[in-house]
Protein backbone atom coordinates (compact mmCIF):
# COMPACT_ATOMS: atom_id res chain seq x y z
CA UNK A 1 0.00 0.00 0.00
CA UNK A 2 0.92 3.38 -0.76
CA UNK A 3 0.16 6.26 1.34
CA UNK A 4 -1.95 7.63 -1.21
CA UNK A 5 -5.78 7.40 -1.12
CA UNK A 6 -6.97 6.45 -4.75
CA UNK A 7 -10.57 7.41 -5.45
CA UNK A 8 -11.34 5.96 -8.70
CA UNK A 9 -9.87 3.20 -11.30
CA UNK A 10 -6.67 5.04 -13.17
CA UNK A 11 -5.83 6.70 -9.35
CA UNK A 12 -5.78 2.32 -8.13
CA UNK A 13 -3.50 1.83 -11.20
CA UNK A 14 -0.93 4.35 -10.51
CA UNK A 15 -1.33 3.66 -6.88
CA UNK A 16 -0.11 0.07 -7.98
CA UNK A 17 2.41 1.24 -10.34
CA UNK A 18 3.69 2.45 -7.30
CA UNK A 19 3.84 -0.15 -5.01
CA UNK A 20 5.15 -2.55 -7.83
CA UNK A 21 8.00 -0.56 -9.04
CA UNK A 22 8.94 0.10 -4.93
CA UNK A 23 8.68 -3.44 -4.50
CA UNK A 24 10.29 -5.41 -7.02
CA UNK A 25 13.96 -4.57 -7.19
CA UNK A 26 15.24 -4.52 -3.69
CA UNK A 27 19.30 -4.52 -4.63
CA UNK A 28 20.47 -6.22 -2.18
CA UNK A 29 19.36 -4.34 0.58
CA UNK A 30 17.36 -5.42 3.63
CA UNK A 31 14.42 -7.01 2.82
CA UNK A 32 11.75 -4.81 3.14
CA UNK A 33 8.41 -6.13 4.21
CA UNK A 34 6.88 -3.90 1.23
CA UNK A 35 5.40 -6.78 -0.63
CA UNK A 36 4.46 -9.61 2.24
CA UNK A 37 4.27 -12.59 0.33
CA UNK A 38 5.40 -11.78 -2.49
CA UNK A 39 9.00 -13.18 -4.59
CA UNK A 40 11.79 -11.30 -3.18
CA UNK A 41 14.20 -10.37 -6.10
CA UNK A 42 17.43 -9.13 -5.45
CA UNK A 43 19.34 -7.03 -7.85
CA UNK A 44 21.11 -8.86 -10.13
CA UNK A 45 18.64 -11.93 -11.65
CA UNK A 46 16.26 -11.75 -14.26
CA UNK A 47 13.00 -11.72 -13.73
CA UNK A 48 11.32 -14.93 -15.02
CA UNK A 49 10.12 -13.71 -18.21
CA UNK A 50 13.38 -12.15 -19.32
CA UNK A 51 15.95 -14.09 -20.99
CA UNK A 52 18.00 -15.99 -19.67
CA UNK A 53 22.22 -15.06 -20.77
CA UNK A 54 23.15 -18.36 -21.47
CA UNK A 55 26.82 -17.40 -22.41
CA UNK A 56 28.49 -14.18 -22.01
CA UNK A 57 29.43 -11.67 -24.40
CA UNK A 58 32.52 -13.58 -25.65
CA UNK A 59 30.13 -16.49 -26.29
CA UNK A 60 31.49 -18.81 -23.86
CA UNK A 61 30.63 -19.75 -20.22
CA UNK A 62 33.50 -18.80 -18.49
CA UNK A 63 32.98 -15.37 -18.19
CA UNK A 64 29.45 -15.89 -16.42
CA UNK A 65 29.40 -14.67 -12.69
CA UNK A 66 28.89 -18.21 -11.59
CA UNK A 67 29.04 -21.47 -13.34
CA UNK A 68 26.11 -22.07 -15.12
CA UNK A 69 26.09 -25.65 -13.94
CA UNK A 70 25.33 -24.63 -10.59
CA UNK A 71 22.26 -22.76 -11.84
CA UNK A 72 19.36 -24.29 -10.29
CA UNK A 73 15.93 -23.95 -9.54
CA UNK A 74 16.10 -21.24 -6.76
CA UNK A 75 17.39 -19.05 -9.50
CA UNK A 76 15.08 -19.93 -11.91
CA UNK A 77 11.84 -19.48 -10.12
CA UNK A 78 12.78 -18.64 -6.05
CA UNK A 79 15.94 -16.80 -7.02
CA UNK A 80 17.97 -17.82 -4.18
CA UNK A 81 21.66 -17.45 -5.91
CA UNK A 82 23.10 -14.18 -7.51
CA UNK A 83 23.10 -15.56 -11.26
CA UNK A 84 21.31 -16.00 -14.17
CA UNK A 85 19.97 -18.88 -15.57
CA UNK A 86 18.57 -20.09 -19.42
CA UNK A 87 15.53 -18.79 -20.43
CA UNK A 88 12.94 -21.28 -20.01
CA UNK A 89 10.11 -19.66 -21.56
CA UNK A 90 11.74 -19.35 -25.26
CA UNK A 91 14.59 -20.53 -25.83
CA UNK A 92 15.36 -23.50 -23.56
CA UNK A 93 12.31 -24.79 -22.32
CA UNK A 94 13.69 -28.22 -21.44
CA UNK A 95 16.46 -27.30 -19.84
CA UNK A 96 15.30 -28.52 -16.53
CA UNK A 97 13.10 -32.15 -18.04
CA UNK A 98 15.46 -34.47 -16.53
CA UNK A 99 15.54 -32.73 -12.87
CA UNK A 100 12.86 -33.71 -10.96
CA UNK A 101 13.97 -33.25 -7.45
CA UNK A 102 17.37 -30.21 -8.14
CA UNK A 103 18.71 -32.13 -4.41
CA UNK A 104 19.57 -35.15 -6.36
CA UNK A 105 19.06 -34.43 -10.28
CA UNK A 106 20.92 -30.97 -10.65
CA UNK A 107 23.99 -33.03 -12.51
CA UNK A 108 21.31 -33.79 -14.84
CA UNK A 109 21.00 -30.43 -15.70
CA UNK A 110 23.74 -29.73 -18.50
CA UNK A 111 25.39 -26.31 -19.81
CA UNK A 112 23.25 -24.36 -22.37
CA UNK A 113 24.49 -23.73 -26.22
CA UNK A 114 22.82 -20.98 -28.38
CA UNK B 1 15.54 39.51 -2.01
CA UNK B 2 17.96 39.49 -4.92
CA UNK B 3 17.48 38.11 -8.13
CA UNK B 4 19.41 34.71 -7.75
CA UNK B 5 18.04 34.06 -4.78
CA UNK B 6 14.66 33.90 -6.62
CA UNK B 7 15.33 31.45 -8.82
CA UNK B 8 13.78 27.87 -8.19
CA UNK B 9 16.24 24.94 -8.41
CA UNK B 10 14.70 22.70 -11.09
CA UNK B 11 14.92 20.08 -8.53
CA UNK B 12 12.23 21.88 -5.90
CA UNK B 13 9.20 20.55 -5.46
CA UNK B 14 5.89 22.18 -6.67
CA UNK B 15 2.33 20.67 -6.84
CA UNK B 16 1.67 18.95 -10.43
CA UNK B 17 -1.21 20.00 -13.00
CA UNK B 18 -4.20 19.14 -11.10
CA UNK B 19 -7.40 20.69 -9.78
CA UNK B 20 -8.38 20.68 -6.86
CA UNK B 21 -11.93 20.19 -5.20
CA UNK B 22 -13.97 19.39 -2.05
CA UNK B 23 -16.90 17.31 -1.50
CA UNK B 24 -18.77 15.93 1.57
CA UNK B 25 -16.29 18.03 3.03
CA UNK B 26 -12.44 16.75 2.06
CA UNK B 27 -10.31 17.74 -0.41
CA UNK B 28 -9.45 16.19 -3.64
CA UNK B 29 -7.33 16.41 -6.43
CA UNK B 30 -7.91 15.50 -10.04
CA UNK B 31 -4.14 15.02 -11.30
CA UNK B 32 -3.93 16.30 -15.19
CA UNK B 33 -2.88 14.38 -17.64
CA UNK B 34 -3.91 11.04 -16.79
CA UNK B 35 -7.19 11.39 -14.76
CA UNK B 36 -6.71 10.03 -11.90
CA UNK B 37 -8.36 11.27 -8.27
CA UNK B 38 -7.29 10.79 -5.06
CA UNK B 39 -8.50 12.31 -1.82
CA UNK B 40 -6.26 14.11 -0.02
CA UNK B 41 -5.39 13.94 3.93
CA UNK B 42 -2.75 13.62 6.43
CA UNK B 43 0.52 14.17 5.26
CA UNK B 44 -0.11 13.86 1.58
CA UNK B 45 -1.78 16.83 1.86
CA UNK B 46 0.45 18.93 3.88
CA UNK B 47 3.46 18.18 1.92
CA UNK B 48 1.13 19.55 -1.17
CA UNK B 49 0.01 22.29 0.48
CA UNK B 50 3.91 23.41 2.03
CA UNK B 51 5.12 23.19 -1.66
CA UNK B 52 1.93 25.15 -3.52
CA UNK B 53 3.03 28.29 -0.94
CA UNK B 54 6.83 27.73 -2.28
CA UNK B 55 8.40 25.24 -4.48
CA UNK B 56 10.84 23.48 -2.18
CA UNK B 57 13.78 21.08 -1.90
CA UNK B 58 13.44 17.67 -0.61
CA UNK B 59 15.66 18.53 2.24
CA UNK B 60 13.74 21.70 3.02
CA UNK B 61 10.27 19.69 2.84
CA UNK B 62 11.85 16.75 5.18
CA UNK B 63 12.97 19.63 7.23
CA UNK B 64 9.80 21.17 7.90
CA UNK B 65 7.80 18.31 8.80
CA UNK B 66 10.69 16.92 11.09
CA UNK B 67 10.95 19.89 12.94
CA UNK B 68 6.60 18.91 13.49
CA UNK B 69 7.62 15.61 15.04
CA UNK B 70 7.22 13.38 12.21
CA UNK B 71 9.42 10.31 11.24
CA UNK B 72 12.04 10.67 8.23
CA UNK B 73 11.14 7.42 6.57
CA UNK B 74 7.79 8.38 6.93
CA UNK B 75 8.05 11.62 5.16
CA UNK B 76 10.65 10.00 2.62
CA UNK B 77 8.19 7.44 1.56
CA UNK B 78 5.10 10.45 1.55
CA UNK B 79 7.28 12.48 -0.99
CA UNK B 80 8.36 9.59 -3.13
CA UNK B 81 4.62 8.19 -3.37
CA UNK B 82 3.14 12.18 -4.36
CA UNK B 83 6.06 12.31 -6.49
CA UNK B 84 5.76 9.06 -8.80
CA UNK B 85 2.23 9.89 -8.69
CA UNK B 86 2.99 13.24 -10.37
CA UNK B 87 0.84 14.58 -7.30
CA UNK B 88 4.06 17.10 -6.84
CA UNK B 89 6.51 16.96 -9.45
CA UNK B 90 10.16 18.79 -10.03
CA UNK B 91 13.24 18.67 -12.69
CA UNK B 92 14.27 15.68 -12.08
CA UNK B 93 10.09 14.28 -12.15
CA UNK B 94 9.23 11.70 -14.79
CA UNK B 95 7.68 13.62 -17.52
CA UNK B 96 4.31 13.13 -18.82
CA UNK B 97 4.95 10.68 -21.77
CA UNK B 98 4.28 12.57 -24.89
CA UNK B 99 1.08 11.98 -27.12
CA UNK B 100 1.93 9.00 -30.19
CA UNK B 101 -0.94 9.90 -32.87
CA UNK B 102 -2.64 6.62 -33.16
CA UNK B 103 -2.14 4.71 -36.78
CA UNK B 104 -4.00 1.76 -37.62
CA UNK B 105 -6.63 1.51 -34.79
CA UNK B 106 -8.98 -1.27 -35.03
CA UNK B 107 -12.93 -0.57 -36.00
CA UNK B 108 -15.38 -1.14 -33.09
CA UNK B 109 -18.57 0.89 -34.61
CA UNK B 110 -19.97 1.97 -38.06
CA UNK B 111 -23.19 4.53 -38.21
CA UNK B 112 -25.02 3.56 -40.99
CA UNK B 113 -27.19 6.86 -42.17
CA UNK B 114 -29.77 4.33 -44.01
CA UNK B 115 -31.49 7.20 -45.31
CA UNK B 116 -30.90 11.24 -45.71
CA UNK B 117 -34.88 11.88 -45.62
CA UNK B 118 -36.91 12.74 -43.06
CA UNK B 119 -40.75 13.13 -42.65
CA UNK B 120 -39.92 15.99 -39.78
CA UNK B 121 -38.36 19.52 -40.39
CA UNK B 122 -36.71 20.18 -36.84
CA UNK B 123 -34.84 23.68 -37.17
CA UNK B 124 -32.18 22.70 -35.85
CA UNK B 125 -31.22 19.47 -37.32
CA UNK B 126 -27.39 18.96 -38.17
CA UNK B 127 -27.97 16.79 -40.17
CA UNK B 128 -30.21 18.20 -43.17
CA UNK B 129 -30.79 22.18 -42.32
CA UNK B 130 -29.13 25.35 -42.23
CA UNK B 131 -25.89 24.22 -40.79
CA UNK B 132 -25.51 21.02 -42.48
CA UNK B 133 -22.20 20.10 -44.28
CA UNK B 134 -23.72 17.07 -46.18
CA UNK B 135 -24.14 17.33 -49.81
CA UNK B 136 -26.57 14.87 -50.77
CA UNK B 137 -26.52 16.20 -54.62
CA UNK B 138 -26.22 12.96 -56.82
CA UNK B 139 -26.59 10.84 -53.60
CA UNK B 140 -29.52 8.48 -53.18
CA UNK B 141 -32.29 8.87 -50.68
CA UNK B 142 -31.94 4.98 -49.76
CA UNK B 143 -29.27 3.26 -48.63
CA UNK B 144 -29.27 -0.16 -50.12
CA UNK B 145 -29.44 -4.02 -48.41
CA UNK B 146 -25.80 -4.07 -50.86
CA UNK B 147 -24.31 -0.85 -49.82
CA UNK B 148 -25.52 -1.90 -46.22
CA UNK B 149 -23.75 -5.44 -46.38
CA UNK B 150 -20.85 -4.11 -47.91
CA UNK B 151 -20.57 -1.48 -44.34
CA UNK B 152 -21.00 -4.72 -42.33
CA UNK B 153 -17.80 -6.56 -44.55
CA UNK B 154 -16.21 -3.52 -43.73
CA UNK B 155 -16.34 -3.28 -40.43
CA UNK B 156 -15.67 -7.12 -39.54
CA UNK B 157 -12.37 -6.34 -41.85
CA UNK B 158 -11.13 -3.44 -40.27
CA UNK B 159 -12.15 -4.42 -36.36
CA UNK B 160 -9.52 -7.24 -36.91
CA UNK B 161 -9.46 -9.52 -33.99
CA UNK B 162 -11.68 -7.15 -31.47
CA UNK B 163 -14.77 -9.48 -30.37
CA UNK B 164 -17.38 -6.89 -29.83
CA UNK B 165 -18.72 -5.09 -33.04
CA UNK B 166 -21.76 -2.68 -32.81
CA UNK B 167 -23.92 -1.20 -35.76
CA UNK B 168 -25.63 1.78 -34.96
CA UNK B 169 -28.65 3.18 -37.75
CA UNK B 170 -29.14 6.81 -38.19
CA UNK B 171 -30.47 9.02 -40.69
CA UNK B 172 -32.62 11.32 -41.82
CA UNK B 173 -35.35 9.01 -39.97
CA UNK B 174 -33.76 5.97 -39.99
CA UNK B 175 -37.29 4.22 -39.84
CA UNK B 176 -37.70 5.47 -43.45
CA UNK B 177 -35.69 2.59 -44.41
CA UNK B 178 -36.73 0.10 -42.02
CA UNK B 179 -36.58 -2.77 -44.32
CA UNK B 180 -32.76 -2.19 -45.39
CA UNK B 181 -32.06 -1.49 -41.84
CA UNK B 182 -33.99 -5.17 -41.04
CA UNK B 183 -31.94 -7.21 -43.48
CA UNK B 184 -28.93 -5.65 -42.29
CA UNK B 185 -29.59 -6.57 -39.10
CA UNK B 186 -30.14 -10.29 -39.75
CA UNK B 187 -27.04 -10.60 -42.20
CA UNK B 188 -24.41 -9.19 -39.58
CA UNK B 189 -25.85 -11.05 -36.89
CA UNK B 190 -25.37 -14.17 -39.28
CA UNK B 191 -21.80 -12.76 -39.94
CA UNK B 192 -21.13 -12.39 -36.64
CA UNK B 193 -21.95 -15.72 -35.50
CA UNK B 194 -20.29 -17.32 -38.34
CA UNK B 195 -17.00 -15.76 -37.27
CA UNK B 196 -17.42 -15.83 -33.53
CA UNK B 197 -18.11 -11.84 -32.47
CA UNK B 198 -20.86 -10.84 -30.69
CA UNK B 199 -22.74 -8.27 -32.22
CA UNK B 200 -24.91 -5.25 -30.84
CA UNK B 201 -27.07 -2.64 -32.71
CA UNK B 202 -28.45 0.49 -32.02
CA UNK B 203 -30.81 3.10 -33.80
CA UNK B 204 -32.27 6.88 -33.03
CA UNK B 205 -34.97 7.37 -34.19
CA UNK B 206 -37.78 10.38 -33.82
CA UNK B 207 -40.39 7.62 -33.41
CA UNK B 208 -43.26 8.48 -35.49
CA UNK B 209 -42.81 5.61 -37.67
CA UNK B 210 -42.54 3.00 -34.73
CA UNK B 211 -45.77 0.31 -35.34
CA UNK B 212 -46.25 -3.15 -33.43
CA UNK B 213 -43.89 -4.88 -36.40
CA UNK B 214 -41.35 -2.69 -35.82
CA UNK B 215 -41.40 -2.58 -32.02
CA UNK B 216 -41.13 -6.43 -31.71
CA UNK B 217 -38.47 -6.71 -34.22
CA UNK B 218 -36.40 -4.03 -32.22
CA UNK B 219 -37.06 -6.21 -28.89
CA UNK B 220 -36.22 -9.35 -30.70
CA UNK B 221 -32.72 -8.60 -31.29
CA UNK B 222 -32.27 -6.54 -28.66
CA UNK B 223 -31.43 -2.70 -30.12
CA UNK B 224 -30.94 -0.02 -28.06
CA UNK B 225 -32.90 3.22 -29.35
CA UNK B 226 -32.34 6.70 -28.57
CA UNK B 227 -35.70 8.66 -29.23
CA UNK B 228 -35.01 12.33 -30.19
CA UNK B 229 -37.78 14.60 -28.30
CA UNK B 230 -37.29 17.40 -26.75
CA UNK B 231 -39.96 17.37 -23.74
CA UNK B 232 -43.65 17.96 -22.99
CA UNK B 233 -45.75 19.27 -26.05
CA UNK B 234 -45.33 22.69 -26.00
CA UNK B 235 -41.41 22.35 -25.92
CA UNK B 236 -41.32 19.50 -28.13
CA UNK B 237 -43.24 21.17 -30.82
CA UNK B 238 -41.22 24.35 -31.18
CA UNK B 239 -38.84 22.74 -33.59
CA UNK B 240 -39.94 18.99 -33.64
CA UNK B 241 -42.20 19.86 -36.87
CA UNK B 242 -43.83 18.05 -39.57
CA UNK B 243 -42.63 19.95 -43.09
CA UNK B 244 -46.29 21.54 -42.98
CA UNK B 245 -45.24 22.90 -39.63
CA UNK B 246 -47.36 20.70 -37.55
CA UNK B 247 -45.61 19.59 -33.79
CA UNK B 248 -44.92 15.65 -33.47
CA UNK B 249 -45.51 15.62 -30.12
CA UNK B 250 -49.24 14.00 -30.06
CA UNK B 251 -47.72 11.81 -32.68
CA UNK B 252 -45.01 9.92 -30.79
CA UNK B 253 -46.16 9.95 -27.16
CA UNK B 254 -48.47 7.34 -27.84
CA UNK B 255 -45.75 5.34 -29.89
CA UNK B 256 -43.47 5.68 -27.23
CA UNK B 257 -45.61 4.66 -24.47
CA UNK B 258 -46.20 1.34 -26.36
CA UNK B 259 -41.99 1.39 -27.41
CA UNK B 260 -41.32 1.44 -23.64
CA UNK B 261 -44.10 -1.58 -23.03
CA UNK B 262 -43.19 -4.00 -25.12
CA UNK B 263 -39.42 -3.44 -26.21
CA UNK B 264 -37.44 -4.45 -22.64
CA UNK B 265 -34.39 -6.08 -24.08
CA UNK B 266 -32.06 -3.24 -24.30
CA UNK B 267 -32.11 -0.19 -23.14
CA UNK B 268 -33.86 3.02 -24.22
CA UNK B 269 -33.28 6.33 -24.15
CA UNK B 270 -34.41 10.08 -24.88
CA UNK B 271 -31.96 12.59 -26.48
CA UNK B 272 -32.77 16.11 -25.99
CA UNK B 273 -31.71 19.03 -28.07
CA UNK B 274 -31.23 22.28 -26.53
CA UNK B 275 -31.90 25.79 -27.73
CA UNK B 276 -32.42 28.89 -26.72
CA UNK B 277 -36.43 28.18 -26.97
CA UNK B 278 -36.01 25.03 -25.15
CA UNK B 279 -34.11 24.76 -22.41
CA UNK B 280 -35.77 23.97 -19.13
CA UNK B 281 -34.01 20.68 -17.88
CA UNK B 282 -36.06 19.95 -15.26
CA UNK B 283 -39.07 20.15 -16.75
CA UNK B 284 -37.89 18.46 -19.94
CA UNK B 285 -36.65 15.39 -17.07
CA UNK B 286 -39.82 15.45 -15.06
CA UNK B 287 -41.81 15.04 -17.92
CA UNK B 288 -40.06 12.20 -20.06
CA UNK B 289 -39.41 10.28 -16.83
CA UNK B 290 -42.59 10.20 -15.03
CA UNK B 291 -45.00 11.04 -17.62
CA UNK B 292 -43.83 9.05 -20.91
CA UNK B 293 -41.48 6.36 -18.88
CA UNK B 294 -38.27 6.65 -19.76
CA UNK B 295 -35.53 5.62 -17.73
CA UNK B 296 -32.72 7.80 -19.41
CA UNK B 297 -32.44 10.96 -20.91
CA UNK B 298 -29.65 12.97 -22.20
CA UNK B 299 -29.25 16.68 -22.82
CA UNK B 300 -27.34 18.12 -25.76
CA UNK B 301 -27.51 21.80 -26.67
CA UNK B 302 -27.84 21.86 -30.65
CA UNK B 303 -24.89 22.54 -32.59
CA UNK B 304 -25.79 25.85 -34.57
CA UNK B 305 -23.55 28.67 -36.00
CA UNK B 306 -23.67 31.41 -33.27
CA UNK B 307 -26.44 34.05 -35.68
CA UNK B 308 -29.05 31.04 -36.11
CA UNK B 309 -32.02 32.16 -33.90
CA UNK B 310 -31.99 28.92 -31.80
CA UNK B 311 -28.08 29.52 -30.70
CA UNK B 312 -27.96 28.83 -27.11
CA UNK B 313 -25.48 32.12 -26.34
CA UNK B 314 -22.99 32.22 -23.36
CA UNK B 315 -25.23 33.73 -20.82
CA UNK B 316 -28.23 30.79 -21.83
CA UNK B 317 -25.68 28.59 -21.17
CA UNK B 318 -24.33 29.41 -17.97
CA UNK B 319 -28.29 28.77 -16.99
CA UNK B 320 -28.34 25.79 -18.37
CA UNK B 321 -25.36 24.95 -16.57
CA UNK B 322 -27.45 26.24 -13.19
CA UNK B 323 -30.09 23.58 -14.59
CA UNK B 324 -27.79 20.85 -14.98
CA UNK B 325 -26.52 21.37 -11.73
CA UNK B 326 -29.82 21.20 -10.05
CA UNK B 327 -30.92 17.78 -11.30
CA UNK B 328 -27.36 16.74 -11.44
CA UNK B 329 -27.62 17.14 -7.31
CA UNK B 330 -30.31 14.80 -7.40
CA UNK B 331 -28.69 12.58 -9.21
CA UNK B 332 -26.40 12.42 -6.31
CA UNK B 333 -29.03 12.43 -3.82
CA UNK B 334 -30.55 9.53 -5.50
CA UNK B 335 -27.02 7.63 -6.04
CA UNK B 336 -26.20 7.93 -2.20
CA UNK B 337 -29.12 6.37 -1.29
CA UNK B 338 -28.17 3.99 -3.83
CA UNK B 339 -30.65 4.30 -6.03
CA UNK B 340 -30.51 4.77 -10.00
CA UNK B 341 -30.86 8.18 -11.27
CA UNK B 342 -31.51 8.76 -15.47
CA UNK B 343 -29.97 11.84 -16.03
CA UNK B 344 -27.55 10.12 -18.56
CA UNK B 345 -25.46 13.47 -19.11
CA UNK B 346 -24.27 12.31 -15.61
CA UNK B 347 -23.59 8.71 -15.33
CA UNK B 348 -21.97 9.23 -18.60
CA UNK B 349 -19.40 11.94 -17.39
CA UNK B 350 -18.98 10.00 -13.86
CA UNK B 351 -18.14 6.76 -15.88
CA UNK B 352 -15.05 8.51 -17.63
CA UNK B 353 -14.46 10.14 -14.43
CA UNK B 354 -14.23 7.04 -12.45
CA UNK B 355 -12.02 5.26 -15.09
CA UNK B 356 -9.95 8.04 -15.13
CA UNK B 357 -10.23 8.30 -18.91
CA UNK B 358 -7.09 10.59 -20.56
CA UNK B 359 -7.98 10.75 -24.01
CA UNK B 360 -6.13 11.91 -27.22
CA UNK B 361 -9.09 12.27 -28.76
CA UNK B 362 -12.58 13.74 -28.04
CA UNK B 363 -14.49 10.86 -29.08
CA UNK B 364 -14.60 7.97 -31.41
CA UNK B 365 -14.87 9.55 -34.68
CA UNK B 366 -12.32 8.14 -36.99
CA UNK B 367 -10.54 5.94 -34.16
CA UNK B 368 -12.93 3.18 -33.85
CA UNK B 369 -15.79 4.60 -34.86
CA UNK B 370 -16.50 5.46 -38.76
CA UNK B 371 -20.06 6.89 -40.76
CA UNK B 372 -21.21 5.63 -43.78
CA UNK B 373 -23.72 7.53 -45.90
CA UNK B 374 -26.44 6.11 -48.49
CA UNK B 375 -23.98 6.16 -51.26
CA UNK B 376 -21.50 4.07 -49.07
CA UNK B 377 -19.06 6.82 -48.92
CA UNK B 378 -17.35 6.29 -45.65
CA UNK B 379 -16.77 9.34 -43.05
CA UNK B 380 -15.38 10.26 -40.14
CA UNK B 381 -18.46 9.99 -38.43
CA UNK B 382 -22.38 10.31 -38.84
CA UNK B 383 -22.26 14.21 -38.83
CA UNK B 384 -19.87 14.13 -41.50
CA UNK B 385 -21.59 11.60 -43.66
CA UNK B 386 -21.48 13.00 -47.60
CA UNK B 387 -19.68 16.07 -46.48
CA UNK B 388 -16.20 16.62 -48.42
CA UNK B 389 -14.90 16.67 -45.51
CA UNK B 390 -13.58 14.10 -43.28
CA UNK B 391 -14.56 11.26 -46.11
CA UNK B 392 -12.06 8.23 -45.64
CA UNK B 393 -12.88 6.39 -48.97
CA UNK B 394 -16.19 4.17 -50.06
CA UNK B 395 -17.49 0.73 -48.83
CA UNK B 396 -16.90 -0.71 -52.18
CA UNK B 397 -14.23 0.58 -53.52
CA UNK B 398 -10.95 0.25 -51.69
CA UNK B 399 -12.59 0.29 -48.53
CA UNK B 400 -11.35 2.54 -45.91
CA UNK B 401 -9.01 5.00 -46.86
CA UNK B 402 -6.35 4.28 -44.53
CA UNK B 403 -3.79 7.19 -45.83
CA UNK B 404 -7.01 10.04 -45.31
CA UNK B 405 -7.72 8.35 -41.94
CA UNK B 406 -4.26 8.46 -40.67
CA UNK B 407 -3.76 11.82 -41.98
CA UNK B 408 -7.22 12.46 -39.59
CA UNK B 409 -5.25 11.03 -36.74
CA UNK B 410 -2.26 12.63 -36.88
CA UNK B 411 -3.21 16.42 -36.99
CA UNK B 412 -6.77 16.06 -34.86
CA UNK B 413 -4.89 14.54 -31.36
CA UNK B 414 -4.57 16.44 -28.26
CA UNK B 415 -0.83 16.80 -28.52
CA UNK B 416 -1.51 19.31 -31.81
CA UNK B 417 -4.60 21.06 -30.11
CA UNK B 418 -2.52 23.66 -28.48
CA UNK B 419 -5.27 25.38 -27.34
CA UNK B 420 -6.01 22.41 -24.75
CA UNK B 421 -2.56 22.46 -23.20
CA UNK B 422 -2.99 24.34 -20.17
CA UNK B 423 -7.01 23.44 -19.43
CA UNK B 424 -7.30 20.92 -16.18
CA UNK B 425 -10.38 19.36 -18.38
CA UNK B 426 -8.48 18.12 -21.54
CA UNK B 427 -8.37 14.39 -20.35
CA UNK B 428 -12.00 14.31 -20.45
CA UNK B 429 -12.91 16.95 -23.07
CA UNK B 430 -9.79 16.55 -25.49
CA UNK B 431 -11.09 19.60 -27.72
CA UNK B 432 -14.50 18.71 -28.46
CA UNK B 433 -16.84 17.46 -31.50
CA UNK B 434 -14.94 18.17 -34.82
CA UNK B 435 -18.31 18.74 -36.25
CA UNK B 436 -19.16 21.85 -33.67
CA UNK B 437 -15.37 22.67 -34.57
CA UNK B 438 -16.35 22.68 -37.80
CA UNK B 439 -19.72 24.75 -37.93
CA UNK B 440 -18.21 26.95 -35.50
CA UNK B 441 -15.10 27.61 -36.72
CA UNK B 442 -14.99 26.12 -40.23
CA UNK B 443 -12.14 23.65 -39.24
CA UNK B 444 -12.62 20.60 -37.32
CA UNK B 445 -9.28 20.62 -36.05
CA UNK B 446 -9.92 23.80 -33.56
CA UNK B 447 -10.29 23.39 -30.20
CA UNK B 448 -14.39 24.26 -29.25
CA UNK B 449 -13.43 27.21 -27.13
CA UNK B 450 -16.78 28.64 -26.80
CA UNK B 451 -17.49 25.73 -24.69
CA UNK B 452 -14.15 25.74 -22.52
CA UNK B 453 -15.73 27.38 -19.42
CA UNK B 454 -19.00 25.10 -19.72
CA UNK B 455 -16.88 21.97 -20.42
CA UNK B 456 -14.75 22.67 -17.02
CA UNK B 457 -18.41 24.15 -14.77
CA UNK B 458 -19.76 20.67 -15.44
CA UNK B 459 -16.45 18.33 -15.11
CA UNK B 460 -15.77 20.27 -11.83
CA UNK B 461 -19.59 19.62 -10.92
CA UNK B 462 -19.27 16.02 -11.90
CA UNK B 463 -16.42 15.74 -9.83
CA UNK B 464 -17.44 16.71 -7.25
CA UNK B 465 -20.52 14.29 -7.12
CA UNK B 466 -17.53 11.31 -8.08
CA UNK B 467 -15.88 12.48 -4.69
CA UNK B 468 -19.18 12.81 -2.66
CA UNK B 469 -20.28 9.40 -3.35
CA UNK B 470 -16.53 7.74 -2.97
CA UNK B 471 -17.17 9.00 0.48
CA UNK B 472 -20.92 8.51 1.20
CA UNK B 473 -21.91 5.27 -1.05
CA UNK B 474 -18.40 4.52 -2.46
CA UNK B 475 -20.26 0.70 -3.54
CA UNK B 476 -22.51 2.36 -5.97
CA UNK B 477 -18.96 3.38 -7.86
CA UNK B 478 -18.73 0.02 -9.06
CA UNK B 479 -21.72 -0.28 -11.77
CA UNK B 480 -19.06 2.00 -13.32
CA UNK B 481 -15.91 -0.52 -13.22
CA UNK B 482 -16.40 -1.91 -16.59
Amino acid sequence: MSRLNPINKKARKIEQMIVAANGDVEALQKKSNANPGRIYYPMGCTLNFTPGWEVDNSGGTAGLCQPVERDLFDCYLGCGWPAQVPDHLNNSPDWTDKCASAANDWRKVDIVFP
Amino acid sequence: MSTIAEVIPSSAFRPAEAHAFKAAGEDFLYLVPSGAVFRMEGLCKDIVEFVRREPAMRSDIVAHFIDKGLELAEIEATIDDLDQAAVIASGFSKPPAPVVPLQKFPLQRVVLNVTNQCNLACTYCYEYSADKIAQQDGKPKYMTADIAESAVEMLILEAGGREGLHVTFFGGETLLNFNVMRTTVIYAERRAAELGKRIEFSLTTNATLLNETIVDFLSEHRIGVTVSIDGDQELNDKMRVFHDGRGSYSVIAPKIKELLKRHRTNSIGARVTLTSQVADVQRIYQHLTTELGFDSVGFSPATASPDRLYHIGTQKMDNILDSFAKLAWEYRDYAVEGKQHGFTNVSDTLKELNSGVSKAYPCGAGVGLLGVGTAGDISLCHRFVDSPVGKMGHVKEGGVDHEARGEFLATHHIGARYDCHTCWARPTCAGGCFHEAFVHYGETSAANLHYCDWIRGWNDLCLQILGEISVRNPQFLERFEN
